[in-house]
């Protein structure tokens, strides 16, 4: 298989990408999707530093600039952030608890595909009218007003992307209930997989309110409802409230699974286990469920009233607790480990002072009164960079490292690793840091430019330095990578030398059916207890037999495009008719968008159709081509 | 694990057939996750009714009081109620491998279900006459996108029953097409569960 592998053409690999169903490719296909949508936000905040490194700076315009922020915002968020977590989750997960695949591969396919035709659709905005303009969190009352198509696209392609969000979150709840390798009890599940089950439990219950939330936008704006419409009775704070029920979670969908990359990293390159596991456990269950009971902490200053205020702002503290409780589990990790400062442990190391920073205004920001002061300022912008990009980003970058040579069997440089996690990391605290004086001094977030004279000017200016240095080292991280797969230097098993738990027990590359044998798992750390005992052998479960796996599909494809063809029906329906609302109703009338709205829903609905009707059975890997692999591997490894 | 049997002869047919291969168990699983997601989103509908319910532009606009009719919705809840025992029979047909008994009663299910939709269909053009229309009020937008997502769920749920039967009709039943029946009646009692949520806040509450 490995050797045909790679005589094939460039056609039948792209076919091959299109139709798979297997955990280890999608993982790729997230993580070149996720990097691409990366690289595009990237530029975008770019923009906005140049356009506010002096004052009365004109490099934007006024409206552009509300675009770009906008742009980079969600982009950010549900283009790069959630679908490189998806490509980790993945690619480790499924390996974690020993199974062949997720419990729904063909659905895995979906989740994917959706996610990047929402993406590629969401970013056609620049080039088809003018892209949304009213921030990630898309306010009804500015949605509302906002001309043209922008809000359009923003609504259309967050609600395919989130489709397939979704989908992805009921899968993975799915395969770590259902495909745990026998001994796999939850309590001896790696921390990497537990923080994938507790955020996926969170994209279930969190992201159908932003469907309900998308879809009163998606009437109103296309289909002449009036949910916003203050003279018909709407009213605009439900959208705050939908958006915040799930923008809080999704927040914590963030960072969980860059908490299980980073519990992994520390163990492993502490070469100890986990400091307080169950205390790790319980902690990430608890933000879990706290991380709903917290949404009006955004909305303190809409005006609930003093008991509401209270109420949420004692809950948004109590995060802050389990929240500690992994930061001390993670430091006595570290302490008196035999440590090794590998590029992912360094960015582990780094997330724990950055992250904490942002903790802490966090909970500042819950103090309601002291809100009223924080609110729509550069503070806000500062507290969450320094949780999302010390958090979330350091915790990407730090899985990109480490998981590498599972995902390809190469080995980043870790030279350039390193220049890259110095430069990053400099670039980041300068960027952000000085943000939260620049709030506290008064300067609003989401304003174009600033006059002169107001002392922001010295600060912005730091700020957009640090920025360009990030963007530096971005740059370095991309030669790496260019260099790398250029390069394509193979290593073998468990390349870092200190695997702990399943996935490294595999060899490089894993198979595409995973475990010849499905492994017996002993406890926590299954891999290190067999190095421990077995000499780095797993026990097996099973006898070495003929086993089942799923059949490749074009079909997850065609039902992504198929609602891609119908949001740009949907898009277009409202432009120029009486009914619409003022932004679109002055446009041209297109009068052929129902049928293209009509004609994707029916390539979508008639996809799935065929997928009920047709049997798929899958197929069956035979003993003989196992044990030719098993050969093959102890050839190499002699 | 050995190749898997889906067409298991009777006298070895599994009292849960539904779960009996790994597939069939993710699906129960996976089924019921998305039904937690769907709670949810009902949820929020629901939240957005009650927000909007008595918000009209003028005192001419109609509200629920001047709308709703009990004894209709309460024949619709009849309909709706009874399809999702029949569809109960169904798989207890289904766990003894009785085929043509099974699609029977999906087929009952299914004309209950049809019965149910023609009976809302009559109802919002009833309201249109009166008025009370979609893009005509907050509150007619809230409440025709809450019974909407609802009888959008029945469309979806009787076109998948009528595609099973018409797909397992030269099929017959294994413990391949169980899994597919099963998970299609559990969201038939979903949505029948929406329903009662649907008659007492929206239409007990209305009148009231
Ligand atoms: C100790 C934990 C945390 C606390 C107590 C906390 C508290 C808060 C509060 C009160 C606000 C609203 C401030 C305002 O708009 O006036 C806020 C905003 C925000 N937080 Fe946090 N936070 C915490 C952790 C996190 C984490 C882990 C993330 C993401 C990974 C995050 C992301 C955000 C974002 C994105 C916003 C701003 C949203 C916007 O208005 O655009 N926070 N936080
Ligand atoms: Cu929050």
């Amino acid at each position: 298989m490995a050797s045909t592998a790679k005589k094939q053409g460039v056609g039948s690999v792209i076919w091959d990408y299109l139709t798979t169903v297997d955990h280890k490719k999608i993982a790729i296909l997230y993580l070149i999707a996720g990097g691409f949508f990366f690289v595009v936000g990237g530029i975008e905040a770019m923009m906005i530093r140049i356009q506010l490194a002096v004052p009365n700076n004109d490099f934007l315009s006024a409206g552009l600039f509300n675009e770009m922020i906008t742009m980079h915002g969600t982009t950010m968020i549900f283009l790069a952030a959630m679908p490189l977590l998806f490509a980790f989750m993945n690619a480790t997960v499924p390996l974690q608890i020993g199974a062949r695949d997720v419990a729904f591969p063909f659905l895995n396919a979906l989740g994917v595909w959706l996610f990047v035709f929402g993406g590629i659709f969401l970013n056609l905005s620049w080039f088809l009218g003018g892209a949304p303009d009213a921030g990630w969190t898309s306010y009804a009352s500015l949605s509302i007003a906002s001309a043209g198509h922008g809000i359009d696209f923003y609504a259309l392609g967050l609600q395919i992307s989130g489709a397939g969000t979704l989908i992805s979150g009921i899968n993975f709840v799915t395969t770590i209930i259902n495909m745990r390798a026998p001994g796999m009890t939850y309590m001896r599940m790696p921390l990497m997989t537990w923080t994938t089950l507790v955020a996926s439990v969170l994209i279930v219950f969190a992201f159908p309110p932003l469907t309900i939330g998308l879809f009163l936008l998606i009437f109103d704006r296309m289909f002449g409802s009036s949910f916003f419409l203050v003279e018909t009775g709407g009213n605009t704070i439900i959208w705050e409230h939908l958006f915040w029920i799930f923008g809080h979670p999704e927040v914590y969908i963030l960072i969980l699974p860059a908490f299980g990359i980073f519990s992994e990293i520390f163990s492993t390159f502490s070469r100890k286990r986990l400091f307080g596991y169950s205390a790790m456990v319980f902690a990430t269950i608890i933000i879990g469920f706290f991380g709903f009971m917290v949404w009006a902490h955004h909305m303190f200053t809409v005006g609930l009233g003093p008991t509401a205020n209270a109420i949420f702002a004692v809950a948004t503290m109590a995060i802050a607790v389990p929240t500690g409780i992994k930061i001390f589990n993670w430091i006595a990790t570290v302490w008196g480990g035999s440590i090794e400062f590998t590029t992912p442990m360094l960015y582990a190391l780094a997330f724990i002072p950055s992250f904490t920073m942002g903790g802490v205004t966090g909970v500042m920001q819950a103090a309601a009164p002291a809100d009223y002061q924080y609110h729509d300022s550069y503070f806000i912008v500062a507290h969450f960079h320094y949780v999302i990009v010390g958090g979330v980003v350091f915790g990407l970058l730090a899985g990109l490292h480490y998981y590498w040579p599972l995902m390809f069997g190469t080995m980043l440089s870790e030279k350039l690793g390193k220049i890259t996690f110095v430069i990053f990391v400099i670039g980041f605290h300068v960027t952000f840091l000085i943000q939260h004086f620049l709030g506290l001094w008064g300067m609003p977030r989401r304003v174009f430019t600033y006059l002169d004279g107001q002392g922001y000017n010295t600060a912005n200016l730091i700020s957009s330095m640090g920025a360009l240095l990030m963007a530096i080292a971005v740059i370095i991280l991309v030669i790496n990578i260019i260099m790398t797969v250029a390069k394509n230097q193979k290593v073998g098993r468990d390349p870092w030398g200190d695997g702990r738990t399943l996935e490294w027990s595999l060899p490089l590359p894993v198979p595409y059916y995973n475990f010849a044998q499905i492994p017996l798992v002993r406890g926590l750390d299954a891999y290190w207890i067999e190095k421990k005992a077995n000499n780095g052998r797993m026990m097996p479960s099973e006898s070495l037999e003929d086993f089942h796996m799923p059949n490749n599909s074009f079909i997850p494809f065609v039902m992504s495009f198929g609602l891609f063809v119908a949001a740009f029906g949907a898009l277009y329906f409202a432009s120029g008719k009486d009914w619409a609302i003022d932004a679109v109703s002055g446009l041209n009338v297109h009068p052929w968008a129902p049928w293209v709205l009509g004609l994707g829903l029916a390539i979508t609905v008639g996809a799935m159709i065929t997928r009920s009707i047709k049997d798929d059975l899958g197929y069956y890997v035979t003993k003989e081509e196992v044990l030719r692999d098993l050969e093959e591997e102890e050839r190499r490894a002699r | 694990m050995a190749h898997m049997e889906y067409n298991v002869p009777s006298e070895r047919w599994p009292a849960h057939p539904e779960t009996a291969t790994m597939e069939g168990k993710n699906k129960f699983v996976g089924f019921w996750i998305f039904l937690a997601g769907e709670t949810a989103l009902f949820a929020s509908l629901f939240a957005t009714y009650l927000a909007l319910k008595d918000s009209v532009p003028g005192e001419d606009h109609p509200l629920a009081a001047d709308l709703f009719a009990l004894p209709l919705a309460f024949v619709m809840t009849m309909f709706l109620l009874t399809s999702s025992l029949t569809s109960v029979y169904a798989i207890y047909h289904m766990r003894n491998n009785n085929f043509a008994k099974m699609q029977l009663w999906l087929g009952i299910t299914v004309l209950l279900g049809l019965g149910f939709l023609a009976l809302e269909i009559y109802e919002f053009i009833e309201y249109v006459h009166h008025g009370h229309t979609f893009r005509s009020s907050a509150f007619g937008s809230a409440f025709y996108f809450l019974l909407g997502t609802h009888g959008f769920h029945v469309v979806i749920g009787l076109g998948w029953i009528t595609l099973l039967i018409l797909r397992n009709a030269r099929r017959g039943i294994s413990v391949y097409t169980a899994a597919k029946v099963n998970t299609a009646s559990l969201y038939w009692h979903f949505i029948d569960v929406v329903w009662v949520f649907i008659f007492t806040i929206v239409y007990l509450l209305g009148v009231m």
